[in-house]
């Protein structure tokens, strides 16, 4: 455990730290561009030189380990006027393409020339020409000249996704960064590159001019796209008007570190999988009255669906409905399911899993095949029994109302069976088949719209946090069903603080702080 | 923090109101004669060193403009007759009234490789500050067109968009600057 001094604080840290982890221990964050903490050490781009005393040179702080005694200076006269040399280098070929860069405001050779910058060019010479914005993969474009050579990349190719698309051709000033001949940037992790680049030699394709990253608001939430629920930040228009980027409100999903899970890392499906938040919503209630579907206000098809339900009961029994939840329900909802529909009507014809779905694409990564994020909260809060046999039922005629929480159970087999239903109940976030042929439509809210948590497959309880209001008249899926519940004569809680409360014994802002998970082994558990 | 502005007190004569009417209608009338009496000199040669007070036949007659006043927006144009723009959206995140709004494009020539497919200014906000043009990193938008006349019946008609904004410039030719459009 060595002990050394930086910048006047002393430091004891793990041995085999490295100068610039034991400065960042205590809140020193020394600048950097080729050193990531996910990935091996270059020593290429020289910015992180401290002046160590008893060495006579300095010292790149990502390599050096920090040993006993040392004593490191990070913001000597030396140290200052090396960072300014090393961004006056890096910066003789790169081209003045703020303006246009996407990158621009988030972009550390401009935020460490804020502090180091020369201010003054000296370079008269011409700056080397290289080639500039094409598309190297379905999702990145390159642009070589804003290149620094940090070979951030080319190891995230190498060490993480283990691709190798991407290496460093030619030398000197006229080595670029491409890809190997045949090869392209679709490895099904690619968009973490866009991330690492310090700079904006790497941009993304479908963010690209849509959004200045200055009008961004972002919030923190979980990605959705499979059950091993990795941390995102949600990036949202905030502050622009809507005709901007076709009225889209998410603009783009950026991993949120986390140590357990997803590291700095996330999926291309889960990054680029944020468009039905915003495309093909049902905004509106809808009810069929001859043949149609129409829109509606909210208590009217409430009121249907609660005087339906009533009379399915009052004619069958427990048996007379049946309800069909979703693994894309937060817990707090799949509580308020199960409250409802379980614990208060003891309804006996209750599903979660859809066993039609096609598993998705997984690898020993990160990406499971369960396309669902709460497929283990479904499982921990007791639901049990697949979709096929209510489907059955229904189309038996046993069961006069089916109640369908986000499924889409309109194609195949589970097709057939839903078209002889009586009366469908849909309640989802987009359009699909289902919600087509169904007898009432209700719109619920997506995870950007509302509060709540997943159960991940390990069993991390994690918190999504609201960022946009619900689009159009939808509402948030437990409001929903604390409504359905009062028009049928039962109380329940519409929001998901208290849900989670009452489950937890602990707020949701407990939980989170920073949106982080509860460890299955640890402190809090269902 | 406010500003407390200190309510001045009438005396007892300003408030007896008729000898302030007559104070008044003195003073225009001396500045009435004062005027006549110099522009009947300057009739006949006299007090070249005194000027009457005129008074411009707006709209025959305009009053000449200071060159740095700021009046109406126009983009400028590149050699190829393209807007200069490159949609940085510079003014438009300056803009204290948030009046400019753009949508940016991707340029098929990787060298310019940003361009502005929409680019609105509700003139109906606009305070003319002059930031954008400050801010503005490309020289493509100016305010230097002397035109102050730019009313509408609707509100949508103030708002400029990319064609109206481009109208008052004219094509540079090689290595010269874009120029407002005469007439
Ligand atoms: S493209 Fe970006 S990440 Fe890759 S070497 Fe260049 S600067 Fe580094
Ligand atoms: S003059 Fe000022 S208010 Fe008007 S468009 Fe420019 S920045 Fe906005
Ligand atoms: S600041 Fe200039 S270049 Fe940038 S968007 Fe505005 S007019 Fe276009």
């Amino acid at each position: 455990m060595p002990t050394l001094t930086i910048d006047g604080q002393e430091v004891t840290v793990d041995a085999g730290t490295t100068v610039i982890q034991a400065a960042e221990q205590i809140g020193i964050n020394i600048p950097r561009y080729c050193y990531h903490p996910g990935l091996s050490l270059a020593g290429r781009c020289r910015m992180c030189l401290v002046e160590i005393e008893t060495f006579p040179n300095l010292q790149i702080a990502c390599y050096t380990r920090a040993q006993d005694e040392m004593v490191v200076s990070t913001t000597s006269e030396r140290v200052l006027s090396a960072r300014q040399s090393m961004l006056e280098f890096l910066l003789s070929n790169h081209p003045l393409d703020c303006p246009v860069c996407d990158q621009s405001g988030e972009c550390d050779l401009q935020n460490f020339y804020m502090d180091h910058g020369q201010y003054q060019s000296r370079f008269l010479e011409n700056k080397v020409k290289k080639k500039k914005a094409f598309p190297i993969g379905p999702h990145v474009i390159l642009d070589q000249e804003r290149c620094i050579l940090c070979t951030r990349c080319v190891r995230f190719t190498e060490e993480v996704s283990k691709s190798n698309e991407l290496g460093v051709f030619n030398r000197g000033s006229r080595s670029v960064i491409d890809l190997y001949p045949t090869k392209s940037l679709d490895n099904p992790y690619s968009g973490n590159v866009i991330d690492i680049c310090p700079v904006g030699a790497l941009t993304e394709r479908e963010f690209r001019f849509k959004c200045r990253v200055w009008y961004l608001a972002s919030q923190e939430s979980i990605c959705t796209g499979c059950s091993r629920g990795c941390n995102i930040s949600l990036d949202y228009n905030g502050s622009r008007r809507a005709y901007k980027a076709g009225g889209r409100r998410v603009m783009r999903i950026k991993p949120r570190y986390n140590p357990d899970i997803n590291k700095w890392w996330i999926c291309d499906e889960g990054r680029f999988g944020y468009g039905f938040i915003d495309t093909d919503r049902i905004e509106t209630p809808m009810q069929r009255t001859t043949s149609d579907l129409e829109p509606s206000d909210w208590d009217p098809a409430l009121a249907r669906v609660a005087e339906t339900v009533k009379a399915a009961y009052s004619e069958k029994g427990a048996n007379g409905v049946g309800v069909i939840v979703s693994p894309q329900l937060s817990n707090e909802e799949l509580l308020a399911c199960r409250e409802l529909f379980v614990e208060k009507m003891k309804l006996t014809n209750v599903a979660a899993l859809n066993p039609w779905e096609e598993p998705g694409e997984a690898d020993d990564f990160l990406r499971n095949a369960d396309r669902n994020p709460n497929t283990k909260g479904v499982e921990d809060l007791g639901y049990s029994g697949d979709a096929k046999a209510v489907l059955e039922k229904a189309a038996e005629g046993e069961i006069e109302v089916l109640i369908i929480f986000r499924h889409n159970l309109a194609d195949g087999e589970a097709g057939k069976l839903l078209e002889k239903a009586k009366f469908v109940v849909y309640v989802g976030t987009n359009w699909n088949a289902t919600a087509e042929r169904a007898h009432v439509v209700l719109p619920g809210a997506t995870h950007a719209e509302k509060d709540g948590t997943f159960t991940n497959f390990e069993g991390r309880v994690q918190r999504f946090k609201q960022a946009l209001l619900p689009i159009g008249d939808s509402r948030n899926d437990s409001q929903i069903i604390s409504e359905m519940a009062a028009k049928l004569g039962y109380s329940l809680p519409a929001s998901a603080d208290e849900i989670f409360e009452a489950w937890k014994g602990i707020s949701l802002d407990e939980l989170s702080g920073s949106g982080s998970s509860v460890d299955p082994d640890t402190a809090v558990q269902a | 923090m406010a500003i407390k502005v200190e309510e001045k007190q009438l005396t007892l004569l300003e408030r007896l109101y008729v000898l302030e009417v007559v104070r008044g209608i003195a003073l225009t009338t001396g500045h009435f004669f004062r005027n006549m009496a110099v522009h009947i000199a300057r009739l006949f040669g006299l007090a070249k060193d005194k000027k009457g007070s005129t008074t411009f036949q707006y709209p025959e007659e305009r009053r000449p403009l200071a060159p740095r006043l700021r009046t109406l927006h126009r983009l400028t144009r590149r050699e190829d007759g393209a807007p200069r723009c490159v949609a940085c959206m510079m003014c438009e995140t300056v803009c204290p009234a948030h009046c400019i709004s753009i949508v940016a494009g991707e340029h098929p020539n990787p060298l310019i490789e940003k361009y502005p497919t929409r680019f609105d200014i509700d003139l109906g906000l606009c305070v003319f500050c002059g930031y954008c043009v400050e801010a503005c990193p490309e020289d493509a938008i100016r305010m230097d067109t002397g035109v102050l006349e730019f009313t509408s019946f609707s509100r949508e008609g103030m708002v400029y968009d990319l064609n109206k904004l481009l109208a008052r410039s004219e094509t540079p030719k090689p290595n010269e600057e874009s120029k407002v459009k005469t007439a």
